[in-house]
């Protein structure tokens, strides 16, 4: 099952590899992960996407609990939480497509953050079958360049990761 | 006042009382090593390679509680050491490693002994730091000693570049710390170990299995004191021999790949296990869909929350210190109207007794070639039973834990998660120092002891009275054990040719050497070797059979209680 994994860590050199090795010394899956300091800029928050039966996802945590400089670990997939994810797309936009691209775009609720007279940089946000999903609509012929930022969650309501 | 960091990491070391750092020195630690020089309150112990100066620190902790300390240089030195490094990190054992690193400017630039240690040592680390400014340096090192013995105990590295060793800060001590990221259960959890008792209490066949956890948190007194209580039968792991006595009727002996008969049979068939700091590796309980088609409750008392319910499913887990939460048991069982089911646990011991007979560890004794399990024997009668024992890695390691009964503590130090061959010779030498005057036997191999030989000179420079049992057979006994088992009697590369001859060898670093031959002449060499020679170190080179095998087995992947016993041969 996918579940997506957040962690507050010690925002100090060497902390995302610590926590990459984890993984790919144990043998886990990463889908994606993205990493930024907090508020707090001592701190840092991870977000890491894994496929796993539960009883590996409860050794992810429990490995990663492990680490010294995780502070906390929550599996936000366990209850109520919204995720986002980022999606840059550079599209080849001449002729009757440039017009359609742009129709695609306002679908989707994506913004078109650079113009030349061939192409258009699409920002999109959603969440990840969404951005799948956009990708599905265009024509593939016309991407010419992709890049996501990988995952990032929060729980819903009173669900809080805070030192 | 403003110290150099040469100055605060000496120190650092003097304010955590340290007695020996074990260490070989280098370009990028030597502004330490004058340190070293200008004062006298810590030795230090030049070994001849720096992986002996790890396994030294590792076994002068593991022989004490103490934290081993030892310093390199960077680059090789920190290569050289990693093995060591690995091993104590196998086996939880808490050891602060100093290394040297180039200078600050230098860093990632391939410089001259440059390596990127803290990448390297990452894995086999508990935890490790890199210092890049000498005002982090003293509340590093309180960091490191801290996080090295708190918790589930392992090696925590402080790699120093030259430069830090120079620049100079305000020098500060902390008294203690408390890191927001790092805060280990001691306590276990009141009602998770209610629920432990009741089963204990209900159990028809139960077991308890300990491991390394006992011996690294001291709870040995503790151990002894609940199982007696419950008068249940117990078993313990290569890690944990010692943890419970080894001579005492309700011990069953090891359990694991090369266990007792009776401890692996009352493992798989038992209904309630109380599993205390072990963590059911796949040496000790074969394999674990086998041990599931048994349906039993099991207890697992660990202080580290990954070790439970990683291979094995746990009915009840208890993360805790192990003494801690003996101490709630006990308490709560002594506080209990009911005891454990007289009935159902006479019955119980009755099938053990029976296991018990068929006396598995039974070997034929040759009459003119001497056989390995002979020796340890002996070696026990002759010591008392009370030496410090080390070993290396293989058949000669498995014939020390199965023969030598330990009945204390910290007595059988081995390298038993990584298997280390060339563990045992600096091991011997890290218990001497922490137990001065100590009877200390090195159970070995010709091949193992040749992975850390050039420590005989380490040995004659302190004068360590190490006495090294060597079972040669000639071959990597372990190895052709399997390959005879498991590959057609194809004995691939394990017949070691060429062999020094070790009494020579003994006698040119400057210690006494012997060679045994015959099984009447093993006891009257021991002997000598711990009477006439008690403070020489004595190379005593037995030469046994060299097909001589490691018996009970459990074949890797087959189940607990499919063993192959010496008597089906």
């Amino acid at each position: 099952m996918r579940h997506i994994i957040s962690i507050l860590i010690e925002n100090e050199a060497g902390a995302l590899s610590r926590v990459a090795g984890l993984f790919s010394a144990r043998g886990y899956n990463i889908e994606s992960l993205t990493v930024a300091p907090t508020e707090d800029p001592s701190l840092s928050r991870m977000t890491i996407v894994s496929i796993g039966s539960d009883d590996i996802i409860e050794q992810i945590t429990k490995q990663l609990n492990k680490l010294i400089d995780v502070v906390k670990v929550v599996d936000l997939s366990e209850a109520a939480h919204v995720e986002r994810e980022l999606m840059l797309v550079k599209v080849r936009a001449t002729g009757k497509e440039r017009e359609e691209m742009k129709r695609m775009a306002d679908i989707f609720r994506g913004h078109i953050i650079d113009v030349t007279e061939s192409s258009y940089v699409i920002e999109l946000t959603g969440d990840t079958r969404k951005l799948d999903a956009f990708l599905d609509a265009i024509d593939r012929s016309l991407i010419l360049e992709t890049v996501r930022t990988g995952v990032c969650g929060i729980g819903r309501g009173d669900r809080i990761l805070k030192v | 006042m403003q110290l150099t960091g040469a100055e605060i990491v000496i120190r650092c070391l003097q304010e955590e009382k340290v007695e020996y750092i074990f260490g070989y020195p280098g370009g990028s630690v030597l502004f330490i090593y004058d340190e070293l020089f200008k004062q006298d309150q810590i030795k230090h112990i030049l070994v001849r390679h720096e992986q002996a100066a790890v396994h030294a620190a590792d076994a002068y902790s593991r022989s004490s509680n103490k934290i081993g300390v030892c310093m390199v240089t960077s680059g090789p030195g920190v290569t050289n050491a990693v093995t060591g490094i690995a091993t104590a990190y196998m086996d939880s054992i808490p050891l602060v490693i100093l290394t040297g690193q180039v200078p600050t400017a230098y860093i990632g630039q391939d410089a001259f002994q440059e390596a990127d240690t803290v990448g390297i040592t990452r894995p086999c680390v508990k935890h490790n730091f890199l210092v890049k400014d000498v005002k982090d340096l003293a509340l590093t090192l309180k960091k490191a000693f801290y996080i090295a013995r708190t918790g589930r105990p392992g090696p925590v590295l402080v790699d120093i570049p030259k430069d830090v060793t120079i620049q100079k800060a305000e020098f500060h001590y902390p008294k203690t710390i408390s890191l927001r990221s790092y805060n280990p259960v001691i306590k276990g959890h009141a009602g998770q170990i209610k629920k432990a008792v009741q089963l204990l209490l209900d159990a028809k066949r139960p077991m308890v299995y300990t491991g390394g956890g006992v011996i690294l948190s001291d709870a040995s007194d503790k151990l002894i004191k609940l199982v007696r209580m419950l008068g249940f039968p117990i078993t313990q792991t290569l890690m944990g021999l010692g943890g419970y006595p080894g001579t005492d009727r309700q011990h069953l002996g090891m359990l694991g790949m090369h266990g007792t008969f009776e401890a692996n049979m009352a493992m798989q068939n038992c209904d309630v296990l109380l599993a205390i700091g072990a963590r059911f590796d796949d040496r000790v309980i074969g394999n674990p869909a086998h041990f599931g088609q048994v349906p039993r409750k099991i207890i697992h008392v660990d202080i580290d929350p990954s070790s439970i319910s990683k291979r094995v499913k746990v009915d009840v887990p208890i993360v805790g210190n192990v003494p801690d939460v003996l101490d709630e048991m006990i308490r709560q069982l002594e506080a209990s109207q009911s005891r454990p089911d007289e009935k159902a646990l006479a019955a119980w011991w009755a099938q053990i007794e029976e296991w018990r007979a068929r006396d598995c560890l039974k070997y034929k004794m040759g009459k003119d070639v001497i056989m390995p399990q002979f020796v340890v024997e002996k070696l026990y009668e002759v010591t008392g039973g009370d030496a410090f024992v080390t070993s290396d890695v293989g058949q000669h390691q498995m014939f020390a834990a199965q023969y030598y009964k330990f009945d204390k503590p910290r007595r059988w130090i081995n390298s038993g998660g990584l298997g280390t061959m060339g563990f045992g010779l600096p091991a011997a030498m890290g218990v001497l120092f922490a137990n001065p005057g100590a009877t200390v036997a090195c159970i070995t191999g010709e091949a193992s002891i040749q992975m850390n030989i050039q420590e005989l000179s380490t040995c004659k420079q302190f004068r360590l009275p190490i006495k090294i049992i060597n079972l040669n057979n000639g071959y990597l006994g372990m190895v052709r054990q399997w390959q005879q088992m498991f590959h057609g009697n194809r004995y691939s590369e394990s017949y070691v040719d060429a062999l020094p001859d070790f009494v020579k060898l003994a006698e040119a670093y400057g210690h006494v050497g012997m060679r045994i031959t015959k099984p009447e002449d093993v006891e009257p060499a021991l002997r000598e070797a711990f009477g006439k020679h008690k403070n020489d170190l004595v190379f005593l080179d037995f030469v046994i059979d060299p097909k001589a095998n490691v018996f009970p087995m459990v074949a890797a992947g087959k189940g607990l209680s499919e063993m192959i016993l010496a008597e089906e041969l």
